[in-house]
């Protein structure tokens, strides 16, 4: 109830500021200008597009299983080695990454994409693996005393009961990842980062803008995509949504 | 059915279990009981090999445990956790199927059992079966938990404080049902506890531990009036006597057969009756036997008319069925020394006195000493 509240005021609110934002931009002739853009920025959401879902389903595909790997009593050690070098991956600012990458795969996309990944892994290893610890213990117990197989435990209990949290960390990078693709156009891999930095070095607040508001936009709808993940995907019994 | 053969766990440097020798019988209930850290849960853990022993041997009808699969060893025990450990992320039903399941039992088999199941322990199906564990309260949580072992009608059961998390009142109503099933499917059970009462309620055997050690194996009755050392008779308290009323049924301890008379007898009848069996008072019954009331020796001595004319109401009565400690209890409750014991539709059955049931426990201390 309260909720739902919530959400119908706070999308009353962000109608209003688009609304607000849009006369703003109108009155100082900005909007005109930027329709100039319009071709230009179709052809660079389709790279900005592109560069998070590989960089995104790359660090999922990494994250999780590594998350997984961290708690397992196995690979303690491993584990706690992983989880260091994870952190300092991510202490590391993003733009030295993206150089640092450059200097090893050159210009373009490939840099891109490996420097946006490593960026986008850390929430997700950190939420995969807490949520996973997360578990109460007693329930993997009771599962191993029922006869389950260490596979089984993971797919049925472990899992299921995390999911809420990995999705949240898979939410989280997400939006950061789309929020830094732009970072890319610096070094070759194309997107909206190109009308923005291109905007800034113009001086052209049309151009820029024509940038970052898809960029933002894409960033909205990536965490209202995940959000509807979260709230299908996780079973009823362990969702705090439903 | 079970037998453990100097079983023995040391974790570092504590021995948690120490040469234990022990065989449940089957379709009995084996309650270990101890102090907290004795090794009650070790040595369970050990039954479905959670645990793995450090010396000794597990027998489950006749087979070594060791020589088997972990897994299927424990699809085929019925395991219960003290918190109840029912998945949150599964629906009651899916929580129940989860061995069946694993044994790959039909779809169809499965689900019609976990109805079956629910209702055997009072949840409605319709109701029950779709909701999630947190939809339920903890004392239906904890029937679920318990159904839940038996989905896949395994011969042994191993529980570990199965009804701890619970509250008094409701924890009597589970046990009750429990041991209701129990009756019905005579499984062979081994039950972690550190209440007594609890033991002695459902045990057929009682396991007392200390410090990893077996101390005494007996059955209830013998534990209370024959605890082997001061530990035991410490742990099972000072009142274990009064315990062991909980023990007998009052159609045990009673006098069937009493002397009666009926509402057109005489009071010169009624008195020469008491006389004869040295009774102060005699109940009356109706046309076909149900206890209608009383008379007294002193109120009838040397007056005439008839019983139903000058009967008072019986100070209490107590059915069959009771325990002694509920007979007692209403003998203190009326102040009277003696109770009419009846049966479910009121028939009088015979009577328990305060002096039958004091000898009685007399009777079982002096046997052995
Ligand atoms: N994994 C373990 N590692 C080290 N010591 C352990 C381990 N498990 C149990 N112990 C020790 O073994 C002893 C027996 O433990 P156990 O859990 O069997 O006790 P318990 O009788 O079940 O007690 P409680 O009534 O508190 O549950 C304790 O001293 C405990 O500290
Ligand atoms: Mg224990």
């Amino acid at each position: 109830m309260l909720i739902a509240t919530l959400r119908t005021s706070s999308r009353l609110a962000l109608l209003a500021a688009v609304f607000a934002l849009g006369a703003v931009l109108q009155a100082r002739g900005i909007l005109p200008a930027m329709a100039t853009y319009r071709q230009d920025v179709v052809y660079l959401i389709r790279g900005h597009l592109w560069l998070a879902a590989v960089s995104g389903l790359l660090a999922i595909l990494i994250g999780v299983p590594i998350g997984i790997l961290l708690t397992r009593s196995r690979f303690r050690l491993a584990g706690l080695v992983l989880a260091q070098v994870v952190n300092l991956g991510t202490t590391i600012p993003t733009l030295a990454i993206l150089a640092l990458a450059m200097t090893v795969l050159g210009l373009g996309a490939p840099s891109a994409i490996f420097g946006l990944t490593a960026l986008t892994l850390l929430p997700i290893v950190l939420n995969t693996a807490a949520g996973l610890r997360a578990v109460p213990r007693h329930l993997v117990e009771a599962a191993r005393g029922m006869g389950m197989t260490p596979g089984q435990i993971l797919w049925q209990v472990e899992l299921p009961n995390a999911l809420y949290v990995i999705l949240a960390g898979i939410r989280t990078a997400l939006a950061i990842d789309v929020g830094t693709v732009p970072l890319a156009f610096l070094i070759g891999g194309g997107g909206l980062g190109e009308l923005i930095f291109t905007g800034i070095d113009l001086m052209e607040p049309a151009m820029l803008l024509a940038g970052a508001i898809p960029t933002a936009l894409l960033a909205i709808a990536v965490d209202w995509l995940v959000g509807q993940a979260q709230f299908w995907l996780v079973p009823r019994g362990v969702n705090p949504l439903r | 059915m079970i037998r453990l053969e100097r079983l023995s766990k040391v974790f570092g440097t504590v021995t948690a279990v120490d040469g234990v020798d022990m065989e449940v019988p089957e379709g009995e209930v084996c309650v270990l009981l101890g102090p907290s850290g004795c090794g009650k849960t070790t040595t369970m853990k050990m039954i479905n090999r959670l645990i793995a022993p450090s010396a000794g041997k597990i027998f489950i009808g006749g087979r070594d445990t060791a020589g088997q699969d972990d897994v299927a060893l424990r699809r085929s025990i019925g395991y219960v956790i003290q918190q109840i450990g029912l998945f949150p992320n599964k629906t009651i039903e899916d929580n129940i199927c989860v061995v069946p399941d694993l044994l790959g039992w039909p779809r169809r088999k499965s689900r019609e059992r976990a109805a079956e199941l629910l209702s055997l322990v009072n949840l409605d199906p319709a109701l029950f079966l779709r909701r999630y564990p947190k939809e339920l309260s903890g004392g239906q949580q904890q029937r679920v938990g318990v159904v839940r072992a038996l989905a896949a009608d395994p011969p042994v059961l191993l529980m570990d404080e199965p009804f701890g998390a619970i509250d008094p009142i409701n924890r009597e109503v589970i046990q009750d049902e429990f041991m209701k099933l129990q009756a019905a499917l005579r499984k062979t059970v081994i039950f972690v506890s550190h209440d007594i009462d609890e033991a002695v309620k459902m045990a057929s055997r009682i396991a007392i531990f200390r410090d990893g050690r077996l101390v005494q194996y007996d059955r209830p009755d013998d534990i209370l009036a024959h605890p082997k050392d001061a530990f035991v008779a410490d742990f099972v308290g000072q009142d274990r006597t009064l315990k062991r009323l909980r023990l007998v049924r009052v159609e045990e301890a009673m006098m069937a057969d009493p002397p009666r008379v009926q509402a057109e007898d005489t009071l010169d009848t009624a008195v020469a009756l008491m006389r004869e069996h040295g009774h102060g008072s005699v109940v009356m019954v109706g046309p076909r036997g149900r206890a209608r009331g009383q008379v007294r020796l002193e109120a009838a001595d040397g007056r005439r008319g008839l019983v139903g004319e000058n009967h008072e109401p019986l100070p209490g009565t107590v059915l069959v069925g009771d325990d002694l400690r509920t007979a007692v209890a209403r003998m203190f409750e009326h102040d009277v020394t003696w109770l009419a014991c009846v049966d479910a539709d009121g028939f009088y059955k015979g009577y328990v006195t305060q002096r039958g049931i004091t000898h009685l426990l007399g009777a079982t201390y002096g046997k052995r000493s």
